[in-house]
């Protein structure tokens, strides 16, 4: 089943509480996904650095980590977010793989930071802290696993790309095929999850010169199976539902944010819903908001 | 298990409940548990926040007003209940409805209506894909559009549609009749335009008396689309088939 949630935000006064909301809006999503949840959270950034976030074996030491590596670390949890120069992130990259293998590098970005674990969502979410995050959009996934074990690599959100994700609900059918033809492209899907084909499949057109929204169109002829898929790029939030819209959605818009949920309740909670515009997404047509547009 | 509802009042006859304290089973079982010879005829029910199956199953002629927006399968399997729900409407709303009325001030989602034998749903909005599929014999009115593949296999019953429907419209219909006024993306395997004669005409009339809207719009706009028969019937070319 798995529910997914997203929350783009218009109005900068908002930001503080982007991660309440969110946390708001798992909580309601944990009935159609209680195996595992994630979210990604695009917060501040700092010019010239890059953002990682790594995930470690429960008690990972991030701060014996931090010392060894020289850069500054906030740990969360099993998840940890390291800054870096943009310019050194390689080096730094090939340091952790030295010093401490077992630590996975599960997102990077400018702005992204990424967390997902076995477990209910709302457990999920408090282990991180999500409700003390703040930043411009962000969204999340509670996962009811359908194609592929419950592991913490199988949970969403799947970053493939800087500043990229995806949730997925639905499954794909030629997952495969694609999967072969992106690995044809020097494009490596890490798992055998076929919702991170998915997000590799858009990190590999836009990685091409497509928007998001040229991307997500292309989507709808390479992708076959059902799907309701929201993406965050940097400054961007997309929907794509299949043509068939097998998959639920609700969204709602007012001049403060553009939310997304798999049903509507997850949105019941968000503020000044009364007054906002509610509408089901159409099947096969792209939908995305952009900041700098 | 006890389904008293823990909190509810009755003022001037009215039934209140408030979902932000009572469950939607508390309701439910307090509606299933009415006798016929009922006083409480008005239910006013706040805070429903998108929550599934409120009202469902219901088999009295009592009133139901929902103060919001709903989730799945409101007003499912209804009998001769009065279901107002002022907001949008998650998937399979009225969905197998046998009798009663179901008014949708907002939205509704996909598959509204769906197997309903009979009674009549009127959605104010828009209702998405498959709305009406596999009718019965329900009467369903939206007074916005219908997305891709509404009316598939209606056996009976009348959908009518004031805006547009989306791809595949009564795809392999049965005998339901079908009315739109604005434009059909695409007609369904098996579903044809048919001529609107006096007979038709007389029935979408009632249709839209009883969605209180006859007399808002022009019966000639409409167009009228049924089956054409030709994929129900064994047909000897088709005996391979079987």
């Amino acid at each position: 089943m798995c529910g997914i949630v997203g929350l783009f935000l218009k109005d900068p006064k908002l930001e503080p509480q982007l991660g309440s909301l969110l946390s708001g809006m798992l909580d309601v999503m944990c009935d159609r996904g209680p195996d595992s949840a994630g979210f990604a959270v695009y917060g501040a950034g700092n010019h010239g650095f890059v953002k990682l976030t790594l995930r470690g074996p429960d008690g990972m030491d991030f701060a014996a980590l931090a010392s060894q590596l020289g850069h500054a670390i906030v740990p969360r949890g099993t998840h940890a977010v390291l800054s870096v120069p943009a310019a050194e992130e390689g080096l730094v990259r090939a340091a952790l793989a030295g010093l401490a293998p077992e630590v996975r590098v599960v997102g990077t970005g400018a702005r992204m930071e990424l967390y997902k674990e076995v477990g209910l969502p709302i457990e999920v979410a408090r282990r991180f802290k999500l409700e003390s995050m703040s930043g411009t959009h962000a969204i999340g996934h509670t996962r009811m696993a359908t194609e592929s074990a419950v592991t913490t690599d199988g949970a969403h959100p799947f970053s493939t790309g800087p500043d990229q994700c995806l949730v997925h609900n639905g499954s794909l059918s030629n997952h495969a095929g694609v999967r072969r033809r992106l690995a044809r492209e020097g494009v490596n899907v890490d798992t055998e999850n076929d919702s991170e084909v998915a997000a590799a499949y858009l990190t590999y057109r836009m990685r091409s010169g497509d928007t998001l929204g040229e991307a997500l169109e292309h989507s709808l002829s390479d992708l076959d199976g059902f799907y309701t898929f929201v993406v965050g790029t940097e400054s961007g939030f997309g929907v794509l539902r299949d043509p068939i819209a097998c998959k639920p959605a609700v969204m709602a818009e007012t001049d403060a944010y553009v939310a997304f949920g798999s049903e509507y309740r997850a949105l019941a909670g968000l503020p000044g819903i009364e007054t906002a515009r509610v509408f089901e997404p159409e099947p096969a047509k792209v939908y995305f908001w952009d900041r700098a547009a | 298990m006890n389904l008293s509802l823990r909190s509810s009042s009755v003022l001037d006859g009215t039934t209140h409940v408030d979902l932000a304290t009572s469950t939607v089973r508390e309701l439910n079982g307090a509606l299933h548990a009415l006798k016929p010879d009922t006083n409480e005829t008005l239910w006013k029910i706040a805070n429903p926040r998108g929550l599934h199956a409120i009202a469902a199953g219901l088999d009295l002629p009592v009133s139901v007003e929902i103060d919001g927006p709903v989730g799945y399968y409101c007003g499912g399997m209804n009998k001769q209940a009065r279901i107002i729900i002022e907001g949008t409407a998650g998937v399979g709303v009225a969905e197998n409805m046998m009798s009663g009325l179901v008014h949708v001030k907002g939205d509704a989602s996909q598959a509204a209506g769906a197997t309903g034998n009979g009674g009549l749903l009127i959605i104010d909005g828009n209702a998405s894909a498959r709305c009406g599929i596999s009718m019965k014999g329900i009467d369903i009115v939206v007074k916005g559009s219908v997305g891709h593949l509404s009316a598939f296999m209606g056996q009976a019953g009348t959908l009518t549609v004031l805006g547009d429907a989306g791809e595949a419209l009564g795809d392999s219909l049965y005998e339901a009749k079908l009315f739109v006024r604005g434009t059909v993306a695409g007609l369904g395997a098996d579903c044809v335009e048919k001529e609107m004669r006096d007979e038709h005409k007389a029935l979408l009339a009632s249709k839209l008396e009883a969605a209180g809207i006859l007399g808002e719009v022009d019966i000639s706009e409409f167009r009228r689309y049924g089956s054409s028969r030709t994929l129900y019937h064994f047909h000897v070319d088709n005996v391979s088939s079987y």
